[in-house]
């Protein structure tokens, strides 16, 4: 039946978004951590979305209901290459030795939107998760 | 007179699967709305119903009486296109959540359409057997 495979496709998309959430509340809980060198510094963080695949046996079997597709999946987490924001504070504990401290390349309004995607997202999903189920439901009473 | 479930049933019990994958299509495009460069799809239901209906009236050469004369499958792989994009997208990503959105309550319901009709042949045939 391929109502239920709305049920996985409908979770990897909640499951994907619930790991950008995570990596947005990492990035605004470090906006501020500085730091004195450049390597020890942290990284806005940004996952990656991709496709999920059909497995290969599926395509072997020739399964019909995995050519619609099989939702998405988190390829990885990336560290974003934006320049660090240098700010010139000799007096601060954490400075260099030219007096420069290293704050991360978070953007707290990008994070902000993506925050906000990501929850819209997922309220999406869960709408398509109860729809299917309520097909799905109707599809019980067949008969009756 | 033998009943024949396929003309009993009509064209709904097609229609209903249908709408199920068509379900499956549009849930994956909801799924992949941030993924970068991921293409819409979507089935296109009145040609696929439509040859469908030409396979029913297609009678099939019966030279044994176990041969039987049913609908064949939709294949689902052949009749997947891609959505028209109203807006191109920096990642290339061409999802329209409220479109996506739109035509899936759609399907939901003519789902439910479907269903409502399947079921009154069902309970028609069993009134039938019992002879109320």
């Amino acid at each position: 039946m391929s109502l239920s495979n709305v049920f996985n496709i409908a979770g990897s998309a909640m499951s994907a978004q619930t790991v950008r959430l995570n990596t947005v509340s990492s990035n605004l809980a470090n906006a501020e951590s500085v730091s004195s060198s450049e390597g020890t510094t942290y990284k806005a963080l940004k996952p990656v979305f991709q496709v999920q695949a059909p497995s290969e046996e599926q395509m072997l079997n020739g399964n019909i209901s995995s050519m619609a597709g099989q939702g998405v999946t988190v390829k990885g987490i990336v560290k974003s290459d934006a320049p660090l924001r240098m700010v010139f504070e000799p007096n601060h504990p954490m400075a260099d030795e030219n007096g420069y401290v290293y704050y991360p390349n978070v953007n707290v309004v990008e994070e902000m939107a993506d925050m906000i995607s990501a929850s819209r997202s997922f309220q999406i999903n869960t709408e398509v998760l109860n729809t299917a189920k309520q097909m799905l439901q109707k599809t019980l009473t067949l008969g009756r | 007179m033998p009943i024949n479930f396929d003309r009993a049933l009509g064209i709904h019990d097609d229609a209903l699967l249908l709408r199920t994958r068509r379900a499956e299509v549009l849930a994956n495009n909801i799924a992949n709305a941030d993924t970068p460069n991921y293409k819409a799809r979507d089935i296109d239901f009145s040609a696929v119903l439509s040859g469908q209906v030409d396979d029913m009236n297609l009678n099939q050469a019966v030279t044994s009486n176990g041969h039987m004369n049913q609908l064949l499958e939709p294949s689902l792989g052949e009749d997947l296109v891609y959505r028209k994009t109203l807006q191109p997208s920096i990642d290339g990503n061409t999802v329209d959540l409220q479109t996506e959105m739109a035509q899936y309550t759609d399907n939901a319901i003519r789902f439910q359409g479907s269903f409502e009709l399947l079921n009154s042949r069902f309970t028609g045939l069993a009134k039938a057997i019992k002879g109320e």
